[in-house]
């Protein structure tokens, strides 16, 4: 909480000019609350105070966390949550830096990663599973593709794949192009790990020369504007410019689309939890604010950000 | 009392003059130290120059070649002088010898506004505006491409050719002017015989500022470029530029770890590709003062 504290100071406070003396009193307040390591704000100074949130990761989750904290501000005005991106590996780097309260992060916390955070923090970073998401696979919506197994993925996307063309799979593009644009995330997303790890397989490496898209939204967005290309993303940015394939584990099985029910019986076979990492035990606020984000209204969010919600029978 | 007064403002204002060159030490220093650890401890020259395999994060076979990202700087960059230079140029030819004062003081007025356009701006232009142009233009899969990188570089790169060639232009003295015009020159024999010779010195250090910033800019190029680890064989192919990847990976980069410090030598290898096109472009100007 202390951490949460020190972004007071730096970002932009609805402090006017007119209110200067009280702000310095607030300041002051808090200063030598700050000091006496108490966590709670103080409410004097006329203004009551809000409890900060830092809360920064994952880019499939940037809209699903964004919307917690929205709802959250009217559950409990008095604390706020400061909701960022950058991909699950930026998340993971402030974490263990001790810059934020919460990662968002769409891969789990390597092993590596968690001797870093103790080593920094001398605490551990704990894991809270708060949804799932069914890792779609996208392309145009004139592409008469509709179905892919994961082998001709890895075909596609690995170092030393042979799929290069759409031909190869057996599709003739309405525009002529044959070429398959790879699109893909750069290296600090959860998405790009998951996928790489999921489809790739252990140890093999995306071959190089496909776009890689700094957010989950802009993989969609490429892909819905060109008509020869194939991404993949959260399932949560589905829009009608594209078209969401159906995926199979290997050539002859059945092909599931990426929905609610086929993540939760796991018959979609590229489905991933999404998790909410702390520092240690959370605590205050912030345990609150996890708490409230596994209860029914929190999950109900989930299902709203397009999302597949924790089952209730887990919970 | 008064004497110590103006001692201690005469060292302030001392002070304020060498601390642009205390800020340009410090930030080599520390973008050295950064990367010198790995510099000077087994670090792959060859394969950092001369491979295209950037692996900064893979779980079994890690690679640092740099070669893709050079030749996505240097294409970029190529382009945009390409299309840059002329205009620029051309610009700062008609602001300086050809419009009347008011067309100049309105047409200098919208250059300046042009370089004040931030980068992000023009990244958000190349990759909607752009991109579709591009597509329906040439019938590409894709428009993030080296020439929309290069359009957008050289769009931000016009305004400093331009002020700084009209600088040049302007110092050339008008008894030139006057000589060749008393010969009975037409204007454009005047322009090219004359003046573009006098003042090449001064063109050419600004088309080498206008490198610098096309070989520094980043957001820009992060968004319209594609962002491809890729040799490009035609101006439509995706790349990835050195100040991209910087942008791109060093936020997730362990600080210490090996890729933290590979990133940094790419700094270090920008540093020293701009300040040799500024070292270049300074030499040209005093070369141009001490005639």
């Amino acid at each position: 909480m202390i951490h949460s504290f020190k972004f007071q100071f730096l970002r932009p406070r609805p402090w006017s000019r007119r209110h200067l003396m009280p702000s310095v009193a607030v300041l002051a307040v808090t200063l030598a609350c700050l000091l006496a390591g108490c966590s709670r704000s103080s409410e004097s100074g006329g203004k009551a105070k809000k409890t900060m949130i830092q809360d920064t990761g994952s880019d499939t989750m940037v809209n699903l966390a964004q919307a917690w904290a929205e709802q959250y501000a009217t559950v409990d005005p008095g604390v706020s949550v400061e909701v960022s991106g950058g991909g699950s590996g930026t998340g993971i780097a402030a974490l263990v830096s001790g810059t934020v309260d919460i990662a968002n992060c769409s891969r789990r916390f390597e092993q590596q990663e968690i001797d870093t955070a103790k080593k920094n923090t001398g605490k551990e970073p704990r894991e809270f599973m708060v949804g799932y998401d069914a890792l779609a696979v996208y392309v145009s919506k004139n592409n008469p593709l509709n179905e892919i197994t994961l082998e001709q993925l890895a075909d596609i996307y690995a170092e030393g794949g042979k799929i290069t063309k759409w031909s190869q799979l057996g599709v003739k593009l309405p525009g002529g192009s044959d070429e398959i644009i790879r699109v893909s995330r750069q290296s600090n997303s959860g998405t790009y790990f998951y996928f790489r790890e999921a489809i790739l397989g252990k140890g093999r490496d995306f071959r190089l020369g496909s776009r890689d898209m700094q957010g989950s939204k802009d993989v969609v967005e490429l892909v819905a504007n060109t008509s020869s290309a194939i991404g993949y993303s959260g399932m949560g940015y589905n829009t009608p410019e594209v078209k969401q394939l159906r995926v199979a584990k290997k050539a002859g099985d059945k092909f599931y689309a990426p929905t609610v029910a086929t993540t939760l019986d796991h018959t979609y076979p590229i489905a991933r939890p999404l998790f909410m990492y702390t520092l240690g035990d959370p605590s205050g606020a912030v345990k609150k604010y996890l708490d409230w984000i596994h209860s029914e209204e929190g999950q109900k969010i989930v299902v709203q950000s397009g999302y597949v919600p924790l089952p209730k029978a887990g919970s | 009392m008064e004497i110590l007064a103006e001692k201690l403002i005469e060292l302030l204002i001392r002070l304020c003059g060498v601390s642009a060159i205390l800020f340009v030490f410090g930030i080599f220093f520390f973008v050295f130290r950064e990367g010198a650890q790995l510099l000077f401890h087994g670090f792959k020259f060859g394969e950092f120059f001369f491979s295209q395999e950037w692996y900064p994060s893979s779980q079994s076979n890690v690679r640092y070649g740099a070669l893709a990202l050079i030749a996505g700087t240097a294409s970029v960059t190529a382009l945009a002088m390409l299309i840059a230079v002329p205009f620029g140029i051309g610009a700062a030819i008609f602001i300086s010898e050809f419009c009347g004062p008011r067309a100049k003081e309105s047409l200098k007025v919208t250059i300046e506004l042009l370089a004040a356009i931030p980068s992000v701006v023009w990244g958000f232009v190349g990759l909607t505006v752009m991109n579709r142009v591009i597509i329906s233009l040439f019938h590409t899969p894709i428009g993030l491409n080296v020439l929309n990188g290069g359009l957008i570089l050289a769009l931000m790169s016009v305004p400093i050719i331009v002020s700084i060639g009209e600088d040049a232009l302007k110092a050339v003295p008008d008894s030139y002017r006057e000589a060749a015009l008393a010969l009975g020159v037409t204007r454009w024999q005047l322009i090219y015989r004359v003046l573009v010779p006098a003042a090449k010195n001064g063109l050419l250090a600004a088309v080498l500022l206008g490198v610098g910033r096309a070989v520094g800019e980043t957001m820009a190029v992060l968004m319209a470029t594609g962002h491809a680890v890729k040799i490009p064989t035609s101006i439509f192919d995706s790349v990835r530029t050195l100040t991209a990847t910087i942008a791109a990976e060093l936020g997730e980069a362990p600080v210490h770890s090996n890729h933290y410090q590979v990133l940094f030598v790419i700094g270090i290898l920008l540093f020293t590709i701009t300040f040799l096109v500024n070292l270049a472009a300074d030499l040209i100007v005093r070369g141009l003062r001490s005639k």
